[in-house]
């Protein structure tokens, strides 16, 4: 492990101060049918057409857990090197909102499913690892819409009871493109595994930034802010920056920062408190005796891990050895599980250099420009790869092969 | 041949396997019966036009084959059933239809059970005299203006009072035997995780269970064969080898151990249940059954436990109820007012001040003090029970330790109300099976009970007691039809 040597800092008079970043990623599992009942995850259906008796909290409705999320969590946890625990509790967070129809969140609070892990960030100072604190398995809730009707709320409830998986990290990450870096390959790694598709837009994967500063080679951790339900990573870098900053401010001033939690405005870019912590409520947890402790056997995992592909540190270190690509190369073909599957297509029949500088090239550039994902290229791998072919042994020139790309 | 409708389930489904006795003529007995005794007030909804032309369905295709072949039975409004009223005994339930059957319910349907009506109850089953329901209190038909026993008093009062043969009642915290006890019927709360809780409407979720009640023992065992089942649906069921009740119940129960708890002699304990109990000791004596003083030193923490533990659980149950879905709505002027209205005025006073106790405990600051010291009581109290059922087969104890009381007399001391539940709380907090057979009567000739509690999954061997006690004393209620003009 490389030491960090590219510090992100704020400065004020000569004052320098370090930002310390932990996450909390709400990831939602890839999986047809919700955590305790059997409507469908679709996204975009009309509302409230995937809603079945469980999610909506009839009376007498009981929850019974699916266990192809039990499986996704334990895959990703697997995925994040994490400590799997065989036996894990679920807790009701008990709190009244009008898309809560429960009344609780069934959520998992002392005992998670998933324990200790890491994440390695390519960082271009070097490798960084983020401590992963816990994965736990919990219920989405549904969705209100204050903007159609006038005077009433609206709720959906298509996504309540849908499956989330939230991973919690250490305070490791302390910088905006730390954050960036991080983010990026969590849901790479969730995207190698099939366990969430990491897709923001339709909120699968939204996080809550928990921010403080400290002066630099201060052992002590400042307060922090917790900035809630955050969905892009833009926004993520641009509250993490406007948060720093105010609390820097504050410091400066000799005002105390107040524990908190926040609201990221991205119209006007500024964070703007919530509640504070005398404030914060009450979520009386205690352990859904309507379900019992979820056990899992150690044969189980081990089925499990057999599911396992090769993740991305594992595929850019063949990479590396077996293609004599860069670091640099590597990563970018690894961050993606689709661009590793088109990288190794292609050069099954071709050079790798050619196809290496093409790929993250060329092909980036087009995909780039018409906005497409690589599984949609206008040039398959194998297209690519008699170019390549034909480039190799001189019966078209580079020229002529850019121009046919085009 | 005696009234239909004082008939047991077992004598009528006999007559309706022998074709003496149609299910019409069966189900016209028993609506007319409760037609006419509206007094009682054991009916939260009737549903008699349907239950008679089910009835008539059946006669024109009967299926002998079936356990309760076109048997009309009314149940508790606590279990949901698809197209009829469930209540809960709530005004904020008041107008809640659902679209779905509970596993129990559904079970005794297609065992050939035609639903006569849903029963009144104490809200959300939390009250021990069926005076916290919204559809008013419940006449004990043994004597006017007394209770019946709660939760389930609408059941106990309507099977005492043939308006039913049988039926349904659930039991957090002795429901199901206190009326039983009250009303000189048999109840039987199972083995918890027996009988499913799908479809129930919830109170305490690791404490309820659904059983029967009934007018004999035999009746008991063929409901529970019924009603009990494994189901998915359902995570806390448990999947385990049901015995056939009615057809291996026998009164042979030589050499059985009993377990007579010395804690179960609580102060002030009535001389009658004192006798009734010296009476029941001497019955299986009499059955050959073994004798064995028996400590459960944490009998007297039950109460308390369980008044921490049921309530924690309500607390969150009932959250849902939240005028946003379904049921009773107040308008309010944003939502935090509407749910304040919903709820204020959905709710009586006995789930309200549940409600606060249970937020209380399950509140950060008090969590350890109360709810996870009531948790580690309740494990203590659960290995009482392990412990002693080494050594014994099943603990025989009064039901009550008082018999029926009158109309009001406790409603305004929730604590002496709670008191109730002193014998029959701590089978729930172990998840043990426990039953209540009529065993005698008090100096008013009011009925009292005997309460006989088994290992975990051994109803074959508790019914089989019961059985064979029920056969040494041939009880037989004192029921003089007062309320009917």
């Amino acid at each position: 492990m490389t030491k960090n040597n590219h510090e992100f800092l704020i400065t004020r008079k000569n004052n320098h101060y370090e930002v310390v970043i932990g996450l909390e990623v709400h990831a939602q599992i890839k999986s047809n049918s919700k955590l305790f009942s059997s409507s469908s995850t679709k996204f975009g259906a009309e509302p409230n057409t995937q809603v079945s008796l469980v999610d909506a909290a009839f009376p007498g409705m009981l929850p019974v857990i699916n266990e192809f999320c039990v499986k996704q969590a334990i895959k990703t946890g697997i995925g994040l090197k994490a400590k799997i625990n065989n036996k894990s509790v679920f807790d009701r967070k008990n709190y009244f909102y009008a898309d809560l129809p429960q009344g609780y969140q069934i959520s998992q609070y002392k005992h998670p499913i998933v324990g200790e892990g890491k994440v390695i960030l390519d960082m271009p100072y070097g490798q960084k690892e983020i401590g992963i604190e816990r994965l736990h398995l919990e219920q989405d809730a549904g969705k209100s819409i204050h903007d159609i009707d006038p005077e009433n709320t609206l709720v959906d409830l298509n996504r309540s009871g849908v499956a989330l998986m939230e991973i919690v990290s250490k305070p490791d990450l302390s910088s905006p493109e730390e954050v960036n870096i991080y983010i990026k390959k969590l849901r790479s790694i969730m995207r190698y595994l099939g366990t969430c598709d990491g897709n923001m837009q339709e909120g699968s994967l939204r996080a809550d930034v928990n921010v403080s500063v400290k002066k630099k080679g201060e052992e002590k951790l400042g307060t922090r802010c917790e900035i809630k339900n955050v969905n892009s990573i833009k926004f993520m870098q641009m509250a993490i920056i406007y948060e720093a900053n105010r609390q820097v401010d504050l410091l400066e001033e000799e005002k105390t920062i107040d524990q908190e939690t926040r609201l990221f405005d991205t119209k006007k870019n500024e964070t703007r408190s919530m509640r504070s912590k005398e404030d914060a409520h009450d979520y009386r947890y205690f352990p859904d005796p309507d379900l019992l402790p979820l056990e899992v056997t150690n044969d189980f995992i081990d089925s499990i891990k057999l599911e396992i592909p090769e993740l991305p540190d594992e595929k850019k270190k063949r990479f590396i050895e077996k293609f004599k690509l860069t670091p640099y190369e590597a990563t970018i073909l690894v961050s993606d599980i689709e661009t590793s599957k088109y990288f190794e297509e292609v050069t099954n029949n071709s050079d790798i250099k050619l196809a290496t500088n093409w790929i993250t090239g060329e092909l980036f550039a087009l995909l780039n420009e018409k906005n497409l994902e690589i599984s949609e290229s206008p040039i398959s791998s194998r297209n690519l790869s008699k170019l390549i072919n034909l480039i190799k042994n001189g019966t078209i020139s580079g020229k002529i092969a850019k121009q046919y790309l085009k | 041949m005696s009234e239909i409708s004082s008939l047991t389930l077992t004598e009528l489904v006999k007559n309706i396997k022998e074709k003496k006795l149609s299910s019409t003529e069966i189900t016209k007995a028993f609506v007319e019966r409760s037609q006419k005794s509206k007094e009682l007030n054991t009916y939260i909804t009737e549903d008699f036009s349907s239950a008679i032309e089910k009835a008539q369905k059946f006669d024109d295709k009967p299926n002998f084959d079936l356990k309760l072949p076109g048997i009309p039975i009314a149940v508790k409004d606590l279990f949901c059933t698809n197209g009829v009223r469930t209540t809960a005994g709530s005004k904020i339930l008041n107008n809640f239809i659902p679209t779905y059957e509970s596993t129990v319910t559904q079970n005794i349907w297609q065992q050939g059970a035609i639903l006569l009506g849903k029963l009144n109850c104490d809200e959300f089953a939390m009250g021990s005299s069926n005076e916290t329901s919204f559809f008013g209190n419940v006449q004990n038909p043994i004597d006017k203006n007394l209770v019946p026993g709660g939760s389930s008093g609408g059941s106990a009062s309507a099977l005492a009072a043939n308006l039913t043969p049988v039926t349904i009642g659930t039991d957090t915290g002795g429901s199901i035997r206190q009326p039983a006890s009250f009303t000189g019927t048999v109840g039987l709360k199972p083995t918890y995780g027996s009988c499913s809780r799908y479809g129930i409407v919830a109170f305490a979720s690791s404490l309820d269970q659904a059983g029967p009640m009934s007018k004999n023992v035999k009746d008991c065992a063929l409901l529970l064969e019924v009603m009990s089942s494994y189901d998915k649906k359902d995570s806390t069921s448990i999947d385990f080898n049901r015995s056939k009740y009615s057809l291996e119940l026998n009164n042979n129960i030589k050499g059985k151990k009993i377990g007579i708890p010395k804690e179960y002699r609580v102060d002030d304990m009535p001389i009658e249940i004192e006798e009734l109990w010296k009476k029941g000791i001497e019955h299986v004596k009499e059955c050959g059954a073994e004798l064995v003083d028996i400590s459960l030193p944490h009998t007297n923490y039950a109460l308390p436990t369980y008044y921490i533990v049921a309530p924690a659980e309500a607390s969150s149950n009932l959250a849902r109820y939240d005028g946003v879905k379904y049921g009773f709505r107040s308008h309010g002027e944003n939502l935090i007012d509407m749910y304040e209205k919903t709820r204020s005025e959905g709710f009586g006073d006995e789930v309200k001040r549940r409600i606060m106790i249970g937020t209380y405990v399950l509140s950060s600051g008090y969590y350890d003090a109360y709810y996870l010291k009531a948790q580690k009581v309740r494990r203590l109290i659960k290995k009482d029970f392990d412990v002693v059922f080494n050594q014994v087969d099943a603990i025989l104890t009064p039901s009550t330790p008082s018999s029926a009381f009158k109309i009001g007399e406790k409603t305004n001391d929730p604590i002496s109300m709670y008191l109730n539940d002193i014998f029959t709380v701590p089978i729930n907090l172990a998840g043990l099976p426990g039953i209540s057979i009529p065993a005698g009567f008090d100096k008013n000739d009011y009925p009292l009970g005997l309460q006989i509690i088994g290992k975990a999954f051994d109803e074959q061997n508790i019914l089989n007691i019961a059985y064979s006690i029920e056969e040494k004393i041939n009880f037989k209620n004192k029921i003089t039809d007062w309320w009917i003009k």
